[in-house]
């Protein structure tokens, strides 16, 4: 049962339940979570006891060795990234976050979605090389030992896939986890060098507007990106959560690019051709460009727009009865910082605003609480998050209305659950 | 062990600019600046761009009649015999414009500039060896996919100056929106 609160605590904001958000500004607040259904799989069952909880043999022999690297408990295993979309050939797919059993703002770097075009090269950092050229006065190779040497700038930021969430414009809503659904969106902190002081040392044209940026996988992806944003605020990453960036995230070097789609933060990062025109790629004209009904299409959609979810209770997920439960989920906006997320659960008809947990950063996951007292019977839960731009997320049904459904990139409309009076939970449009 | 003297400028320089308050404006001058310089010869060497309008298309040419054979052989397994689509896109569609009737994305109704198909096709494909084909074979086979999809006659030869001509259905098809043009 939820603990600490009085009478009053459990007097509703809003529709089907949804308490104020200064709850939880006192800390120590108690309350229900909806369990994650997959937990409740024969293989992680509570075993029979053949181990005292108060006298467990753990207690009474030296534990493991010491190891080099830490990897999670035994007991952990469901905690990975499902693999996805992967068709022929092998290396063209995603694999999603389970943003569903994580908690706080920062992705494990080893559960760090990804979208490979090609698979993942095994590239030796002695061998590559950053490649400055185009309109420059001198084009300039760099070696990662030399890129090290380089102040740097370190950022929590998301990075989001363009084409994260595109389920959304489906017909039907689609019933997974949450992760498996919207998990192309991560969260690091990202370490590295300033481009513009790379930029400043190969002596930019004036003339020059556009820089297209390649990576050294197969495929030799690039994209062209405004030389503007790329001055402002891009860096080229070294490091991820303290350590040298993962393979499948880019390493050695991975161009940053904050708020923008992920397919802009070039992984491997090989070259960058400052230039006076966009190139136009396969991958900014073909692909990563969203076709309205009228038969135009929406090109260089480069901003995440503001977008939120509730990971908890969530679709896999089960509640426990007519209880104070904490709704628990994530936002984010490339435009800057979460001004606020509110949350229904009457499918909208009202709202209270949620708690922010600290901290709140500009293009990087926030993660929200809100208290609410279920009575046991059918709620529809929605999460609406508005931007420092004022920005507000919009109905799945406006997204539709102004978009169509054939642009399949950058959905970001509210998306509902709906909690059966079982404690079920499922994905539905309303 | 000795620490490279770059560590140490580097790291009084974080200071002063933290101080400061602009990293990019007050190391302009102050940075490491590593870069080692290229020659246009070496350049040459990295620089694989090809633009929209053809700029970076290499020597080279070939006709839908040769492209077919490849296709064939390179690319029919995972984007169906006429480019129908199959585990990879849809390649294939008419020559015009996507509507809500045909919301297709093929290289014909959806495609705005052709040397995107060369760059592509050279960068990428075949999946399993990219950069396997000849520029003779890839201008061969863009060709093809041309021709597949109405825009080109069978027995037109594509070069740099040809496919840099091509004029694609959807070439107006796209309006930019977070920079402007």
């Amino acid at each position: 049962m939820a603990g600490k609160l009085t009478d009053d605590d459990l007097i509703p904001v809003a529709g089907g339940g949804l308490l104020h958000r200064r709850l939880f500004l006192g800390g120590g607040l108690v309350l229900a979570v909806a369990q994650t259904a997959t937990s409740l799989r024969a293989e992680d069952a509570p075993r029979p006891h053949t181990e005292d909880p108060a006298d467990p043999s753990w207690l009474h022999q030296t534990g493991l060795p010491f190891s080099g690297y830490g990897t999670p408990s035994r007991y952990e295993k469901r905690v990975v990234r499902n693999t996805g979309g992967n068709r022929s050939p092998a290396g063209d797919g995603v694999s999603w976050t389970p943003l569903q059993e994580l908690e706080g703002i920062v992705t494990p770097s080893g559960l760090h979605f990804e979208r490979h075009h090609d698979g993942v090269p095994d590239i030796d950092p002695n061998v590559h090389r950053l490649v400055i050229h185009g309109l420059v006065q001198q084009p300039l190779e760099f070696t990662v030992s030399d890129l090290l040497r380089y102040p740097m700038i370190s950022r929590f930021l998301f990075i989001e896939c363009g084409g994260n969430s595109n389920a959304g414009w489906h017909e039907e809503p689609i019933q997974r986890p949450v992760g498996d659904f919207h998990g192309l969106v991560s969260c690091s902190e990202w370490t590295g060098v300033p481009l513009s002081i790379l930029l400043d040392e190969a002596g930019v044209d004036g003339k020059a507007s556009w820089v297209i940026a390649e990576g050294a996988d197969a495929g030799l992806l690039n994209v062209s990106l405004p030389l503007a944003k790329l001055k402002e605020d891009a860096f080229v990453a070294l490091y991820e959560n303290g350590e040298r960036v993962r393979p499948e995230n880019g390493y050695p070097l991975r161009l940053i690019v904050p708020g923008w789609e992920g397919i802009t933060h070039v992984k491997w990062l090989r070259r960058l051709h400052v230039t006076d025109a966009p190139a136009m790629t396969r991958n900014e004209t073909a692909k990563y460009t969203e076709l309205l009904p009228s038969g135009k299409a929406r090109m260089f959609t480069f901003v995440m727009d503001a977008k939120s979810l509730i990971t908890s209770p969530s679709p896999g997920q089960k509640m426990h009865g007519a209880n104070v439960y904490e709704i628990r989920g994530l936002a984010w906006s490339g435009r800057g910082r979460i001004a606020k997320v509110d949350v229904s659960a009457d499918g909208g008809k009202s709202w209270a605003e949620a708690h922010l947990q600290e901290p709140v950063l500009s293009q990087c996951f926030t993660r929200f609480r809100s208290a609410w007292k279920w009575d046991g019977k059918p709620a529809l839960l929605k999460s609406r998050a508005t931007d420092e731009t004022g920005y507000v997320q919009p109905e799945r049904d406006v997204l539709v209305s102004e978009r169509g459904r054939e642009g399949y990139f950058h959905f970001n409309g509210i998306v509902c659950w709906a909690v059966d009076e079982d404690g079920t939970i499922s994905h539905v449009y309303a | 062990m000795s620490m490279p003297r770059g560590t140490t400028v580097a790291i009084s320089i974080v200071g002063v600019t933290l101080a400061a308050g602009s990293l990019a404006a007050d190391t302009a001058i102050q940075a490491p600046r590593l870069g080692t310089p290229l020659s246009a010869g070496e350049v040459a060497k990295w620089d694989r761009t090809i633009f929209a309008d053809g700029r970076g298309l290499p020597p080279g040419r070939g006709t839908a009649r040769d492209g077919r054979i490849i296709y064939a052989q390179q690319c029919a397994s995972c984007h169906g015999v006429r480019g129908e689509g199959g585990t990879a896109e849809e390649l294939v569609n008419e020559p015009k414009p996507p509507s809500a009737d045909n919301p297709s994305k093929a290289i014909g109704s959806y495609w705005p500039f052709a040397p995107t198909i060369f760059d592509f096709v050279r960068r990428s494909m075949p999946p399993a060896a990219p950069g396997s084909l000849s520029a003779d074979e890839t201008y061969a086979v863009t060709a093809y996919l041309l021709f597949a999809n109405g825009i080109i006659p069978e027995s037109q030869e594509m070069n740099a100056a040809a496919l840099s001509a091509v004029r694609m259905p959807n070439r107006d098809g796209f309006v930019w929106i977070d920079v402007k043009k």
